[in-house]
């Protein structure tokens, strides 16, 4: 009994039992992610990577380098969102005729959870946090974001939060009560384990992470711009950044306030979304809607810009409808917050407020349709050229209306009671979600790769990428919208029918096929690292591109402008090519910037202590490392030396080495 | 119109069906009217939204075509980025269609809103006068569904029967997480939710067998909570009933509380025979001897709290941890043989003039049902607890013990 | 509503496409503070709407009338509200450069902070010794979450208030310490301003309503 004491005293309620080792799948998995591990690491002392690692990036407040770790972040979770898509798919297409399949309802409930809350939060997320940092103050003619400092901060606290949900992989286990944790199934009767509190401590870091960078983000927007740069001279990628963030900043403290009641009714017993003493779990319903719906339109908006800077590049043409965009985009934002019921209609709302809620759904859809619209009228009269970036969108723009047009059947309440919760609603958002935003992300990064690193990706395996990664979701979504009319229901593990098997195995082929798209990415950024002496972009505006990121070098300097530009139109530097602009080549002076610092990281890790210890009872723990942050957090603010000047000798060695780059070239 | 309508989608969906033709959508064929209007419904919207998606994807590719950079021959006007007119017509072509689909969908939601009584049989047949619909009480339970029958006092468990072109009402709830309760062939979903109700009205037109289940995630056994619906003729649904009572069990507190218990793939199981008032004490959450039901909570919360000296009613309001611990052991001890709930043994602190007893029976239904039923259509998470005043006021027929139950010092503190 | 066009030039006058000069954008501190305010703002809204919708939950339970004791949360007002006046003061005498007049007032605004958590913990305890804890109903839960996250924030106002003024007697006035003291104040007068929405929602319509 004394031990027993002891033990939870130290470890909470942490035994060895938490620990996954009579799990082949994850076993092999932890073996795998500890090789790998150890692969990096060695890797890192061997070529004495360590210091430069520390120095350049991980304490790094250059928005550019945060940019880039948001990216791979993303890329990380999502081969870890998109092996539990795989588990999934496979289990559904052979969990037939009294199968029980590969995942017992145990596994395979945690499995649909992870996959959400990672391909939400930890993958789509941090790639467009990642794509706005990293291009919008080099779109804007800044330096950098308003608070370097807090950027960096906020990409670890996202990390921290990714970390938290990998840890529930090998300790313990994650919450099997779909990706928004509804009550009363996620409370602390029905959901007594650890999973769900990886869930809430998951998210609670990372919220705070994308809070403090969609701030970041609106302060940089407004303030930072160049002289010159009016609000209707935004490029349209900063119009809907600025859009983004303002709904992140609006919303994700209603997410943060809701999964704190969660989390007090688990810890603390009160009774918020309990079905008792006075609890109501519709009110939760209600709250994570009312961030969730803006969330959609947080991750989608950043890819209607991508899209629209791509489509006005690769067609050689202004964009049509500048205006009508960015308005398109303002109402949009604004509708996103009345629409949330549409999530559940099927609560027992009266026909009014159902009905008021489904109009306002479609209304949504005109804002959007007029920007399908500009996309198309940018087309025509244009000159397309097929590179990669252009493939996306146009796999986009046809993909997208399919997704569009369920979306809206969707809002039709009375239907929405036959097809809500189905496989139906599944192709729907996934639909959107992989046609709109992955393939935007994906856009995204072989449009701006050139730019970040100085080389194109390779063509062809871009090419494969996208075939594979287009037809892998017609194969794998199609089934679905058709299983769904069959009257197939979400996250069932098994099935009795046998007539439905077909579909699903048509699935898990299209899951496949997404696999080979994946990995077709994959090998195109590791051949052209191989062949980027012959890929290599010289003049920084490898595409012919229109917005200023385009008119600095590729990688830019840290300075990012060595002289703040002018603007006198939204299409800036296709307005300074094409007026005979001539790059400075005297008269540098030393330039202010922020230093770097290791308090970010520092934070991140005792936060991941501080949910670890909460998670787990580890009370100790606990305190210590939120008594840490406290402390560090303060000591930060005593450190009044955070920024330097870049020599003007420096400066005048970079711009020369670009002035010789450039000459060769010509 | 609307038939109109409904043919040109069947002319349009026939490609597309026939190649789906060795597939049973059930959601594209019901059985039942209500499904059947639904279905016509996604019809009609899906038709007038290709009114515009097609020449979107075929402008998209002809346009992508065309304006290929090999294509010399095309107009390339870099400048051109505006046109007025273009403007008005890509903002109006969906503003139109988007006014057309509103007003099917502000008319369809209210025709087809689940707690509105069905007016029709078919789209040809209106209700003949001398129907009597069946009434059926839904509980989603972990992980099985329990349907009363209250006109014939039977009860069923995961297997439910209706008779053809007969309305069904159906009163939904649910004993611990939420559920969805959905029958595809009959009629769309709706939520089934602990401590509260919710409603359906559906009819069924054709016999048959159908599968139901429940639509929203619940859990470990969420994938076998399923169950059978039976659309049978009147002669056949009087057999079933006979047969249920011949070959069931009684269903009082005691069965019921077992039956509670999570479980996965439960058999049908028929019940001849069911307690009194037993749907109402599992919508209120005091099946369980010794809990205080949630209306009889409201109604104190209602008129002010139960005052300070009420530590009491915290053990008795705590439904939710009944599984954890033990199950069951400390809970029996507490039962009496009889079976009958000793609800008078504790009455509320703050509701001590309060007849227990005279509630627990059958005059108190309909009180506890106009209340659910309030909330139950304001479900949008904004009208819990006890917060109708009107509700108690509304039932002047039952509520005689209300007013007098109020205790004296809760008078004292609500001035 | 029109649409962006070329910025008429003059042909063969040279545009200006980069400035030769240092460009100081300005300063985005207030903006970005103000942006986290209306974030946290956000949080109190939530929980207010919570306490809308579950504050007559009571669960057969006390309700605000039979808990609430109006004098005491009439001091603890009259406390945040002075500290606040005082912090006013803070900012004048910073105005005027005069550092230990503006530390004096930043140390009485601190012991005001101080009262008001002191009466808000008494307050707690008496209510959980009472038996009406943040367990005993929603509504309880909803007070005390509310009023608890009011609560921690003033806290967290007073450890960040000892912090500045730890820096403002090493470092003086200097303008990063007068941007933060802005900073704090805004956060202070936030404060105060959800405390009025708390005490007359919650105390007030709770006793009298």
């Amino acid at each position: 009994m004394f031990n027993q004491d002891i033990s939870s005293l130290v470890f909470g309620r942490l035994t060895l039992e938490a620990f996954p080792y009579h799990e082949p799948i994850l076993v092999l998995t932890f073996i795998g992610v500890v090789l790998g591990g150890l692969a990096v690491v060695g890797a890192l002392t061997y070529f004495k990577l360590w210091g430069y690692l520390w120095k350049e990036w991980l304490t790094s407040v250059d928005h550019k380098k945060i940019g880039i770790m948001y990216v791979i972040l993303a890329l990380i979770m999502l081969l870890r969102g998109f092996a539990d898509a795989l588990m999934m798919r496979t289990q559904q297409a052979i969990a037939f005729n009294g199968n029980e399949g590969f995942l017992p309802p145990h596994h395979y409930d945690q499995v649909f959870t992870a996959h959400g809350v990672i391909m939400i939060f930890f993958m789509a997320m941090p790639f467009v946090t990642g794509l706005m940092n990293f291009v919008v103050p080099l779109q804007i003619g800044a330096r950098d974001v308003s608070f370097p400092f807090l950027n960096n901060f906020s990409f670890w606290m996202t990390a921290a939060g990714a970390a938290i949900i990998m840890i529930s992989l090998f300790v313990g286990e994650f919450a099997r009560t779909g990706w928004l944790a509804y009550p009363p199934l996620s409370g602390a009767d029905y959901s007594p384990g650890v999973g769900v509190d990886y869930y809430i401590w998951g998210l609670q870091v990372a919220g705070v992470g994308t809070t403090l960078s969609g701030i970041n983000l609106i302060a940089t927007i407004v303030k930072m711009r160049a002289p010159g740069m009016t609000m209707m001279k935004m490029p349209i990628f900063t119009w809907t950044s600025l859009c983004t963030n303002v709904l992140i900043v609006a919303s994700f403290p209603i997410l943060t306030a809701t999964l704190a009641l969660l989390s007090l009714d688990r810890y603390v017993g009160t009774h918020f979304f309990t079905n008792d003493l006075g609890g109501n779990p519709m009110m939760y319903v209600n709250l994570i809607w009312i961030w969730g719906h803006p969330e959609v339109y947080i991750l989608i908006l950043p890819a209607f810009g991508i899209f629209s800077e791509i489509v006005a590049t690769f067609c050689g043409k202004r964009l049509f409808g500048y205006a009508s965009m960015v308005y398109a985009t303002v109402v949009i934002t604004i509708l996103s917050y009345l629409v949330w019921l549409h999530h559940f209609f099927t609560m027992g709302s009266g026909a009014s407020v159902n009905a008021f809620f489904g109009i306002t759904t479609m209304i949504i859809s005109i804002p959007t349709g007029a920007k399908i619209f500009n996309w198309l009228f940018t087309m025509y009269r244009g000159r397309i050229r097929f590179e990669v970036p252009m493939l996306w969108t146009l796999g986009f723009m046809v993909t997208f209306v399919i997704g569009g047009m369920t979306g809206v059947l969707l809002a039709v309440p009375p239907a929405d009671f036959v097809l809500h919760n189905s496989l139906f609603l599944i192709a729907h958002f996934h639909n959107v979600i992989i046609g709109g935003v992955v393939f935007g992300v994906m856009a995204g990064v072989t449009y701006w790769f050139p730019k970040a690193f100085g080389y194109k990706l390779n063509d062809f395996w871009g090419k494969m990428s996208f075939w594979f990664w287009l037809v892998g979701f017609y194969f794998a979504f199609m089934p679905l919208y058709v299983l769904g009319l069959m009257g197939v229901t979400r996250r069932l593990s098994q099935f009795e029918d046998p007539s439905l098997q077909i579909w699903f195995i048509i699935a898990a082929f299209g899951a496949f096929l997404i696999a080979l798209g994946i990995a077709s990415f994959i090998i195109s950024l590791v051949v052209s690292f191989l062949q980027r002496e012959k890929l290599r972009d010289v003049t920084g505006d490898p595409w012919n591109g229109r917005t200023l990121e385009w008119s600095t070098s590729s990688p830019p300097p840290d300075y990012n402008f060595a002289f703040t530009p002018v603007i006198h139109d939204h299409d800036s530097w296709y307005d300074m090519k094409s007026r005979g602009y001539a790059r400075p080549l005297e008269g540098f002076k030393p330039i202010h910037m922020p230093r770097n610092t290791g308090t970010g990281i520092i934070l991140s890790g005792l936060s991941v202590a501080f949910a670890f210890g909460v998670i787990w009872y580890i009370w100790w723990l606990a305190i210590v490392a939120f008594v840490g942050i406290i402390a560090v957090s303060i000591g930060h603010t005593f450190n009044y030396n955070r920024d330097f000047y870049i020599p003007a000798e420096d400066v005048v060695a970079t711009e020369g080495e670009r002035t010789r780059q450039l000459s060769g070239q010509a | 119109m609307a038939n109109l309508y409904r043919h040109a989608c069947r002319i349009l969906m026939l490609p597309l069906l026939a190649g789906l033709a060795g597939c049973n959508m059930v959601v594209m064929s019901p059985s039942g009217d209500i499904a059947a209007q639904q279905r016509d419904l996604i019809l009609v919207s899906t038709f007038l939204m290709l009114l515009i998606i097609i020449p979107v994807i075929v402008l998209t590719l002809y346009f992508a075509w065309h304006y290929r950079r090999a294509n010399t021959q095309a107009v390339y006007d870099p400048e051109w980025h505006h046109s007025t007119r273009l403007e008005v017509v890509i903002w109006s072509a969906p503003l139109a269609i988007i006014i057309a689909l509103g007003a099917v969908t502000w008319i369809s939601t209210h025709k087809l809103d689940p707690y509105r009584p069905i007016d029709r049989l078919d789209a040809e047949r209106a209700i003949p006068a001398d129907v009597k619909p069946l009434t059926v009480e839904v509980v989603a339970l972990d992980w099985k569904w329990l349907f009363f029958y209250p006109d014939y006092g039977i009860a069923t468990v995961n297997e439910l029967a209706a008779p053809v072109d007969v309305p069904i009402n159906f009163k939904i709830t649910a004993s611990s997480v939420m559920n969805s309760f959905y029958i595809p062939a009959l009629a769309g979903q709706i939520y089934a939710m602990p401590g509260m109700q919710t409603r359906l009205h559906a009819v069924i037109n054709a016999p048959g067998e159908f599968e139901g289940f429940s639509a929203n995630y619940s859990g470990a056994g969420f994938s076998h909570m399923r169950f059978r619906f039976h659309g049978l003729d009147q002669a056949g649904f009087d057999g079933w009933v006979s047969k249920v009572k011949q070959q069931g069990t009684m269903l009082n507190r005691d069965a019921y509380l077992k039956l509670e218990k999570p479980s996965e793939r439960e058999p049908v199981r028929y019940y001849g025979g069911v307690e009194n008032g037993l749907y109402e004490a599992v919508l209120n959450m005091c099946a369980q001897p010794g809990k205080m039901c949630m209306n009889e909570m409201m109604h104190v919360d209602m008129m002010g709290g139960g005052g300070e000296e009420s530590e009491a009613n915290r053990e008795r309001l705590q439904y939710d941890n009944r599984h954890a611990g033990t199950g069951d052991g400390t809970n029996s001890a507490t039962f009496p043989a009889t079976g009958q709930p000793a609800r008078g043994q504790g009455a509320p602190e703050g509701t001590t003039g309060q007849d227990a007893e005279g509630q627990s029976g059958s005059g108190a239904q309909p009180m506890q049902h106009d209340m659910l039923n309030m909330n139950g259509h304001d479900m949008d998470g904004h009208q819990m607890g006890g917060e109708n005043p009107q509700a108690p006021a509304s039932d002047s027929g039952s509520s005689t013990p209300d007013k007098g139950s109020i205790a004296p010092e809760q008078l004292n503190n609500s001035k | 509503m029109s649409a962006p066009t070329h910025n008429p030039v003059a042909e063969g006058e040279k545009p200006v496409f980069y400035m030769t000069e240092d460009h100081h954008p300005e300063n985005s501190t207030g903006l970005g503070f103000w942006l986290y305010l209306m974030s946290d703002c956000l949080i109190f809204a939530i929980l207010f709407a919570t306490y809308a919708v579950l504050g007559r939950s009571y669960a057969a339970g006390p309700s605000p009338a039979d808990l609430f004791d109006l004098k005491l949360v009439a001091i603890n007002t009259s406390m945040l509200l002075l500290s606040s006046i005082t912090y006013g003061f803070a900012m004048l005498q910073m105005e005027r450069n005069a550092k230990t007049e503006t530390l004096f007032w930043l140390g009485i605004t601190g012991i005001f902070g101080a009262i008001f958590i002191g009466l808000e913990i008494y307050e707690f305890v008496h209510l959980i010794h009472e038996g009406a804890g943040p367990g005993r109903s929603a509504f309880l839960s909803a007070f005390f979450v509310l009023v608890g996250t009011h609560g921690l924030h003033v806290t967290f106002g007073i450890i960040w208030l000892i912090t500045l003024m730890a820096q403002v007697s090493m470092k003086g006035l200097i303008p990063e310490n007068r941007r933060r003291l802005m900073c704090l104040s805004m956060f202070w007068h936030f404060l105060d301003v959800v405390w009025i929405g708390v005490f007359s929602i919650v105390y007030l319509i709770g006793v009298l309503g």
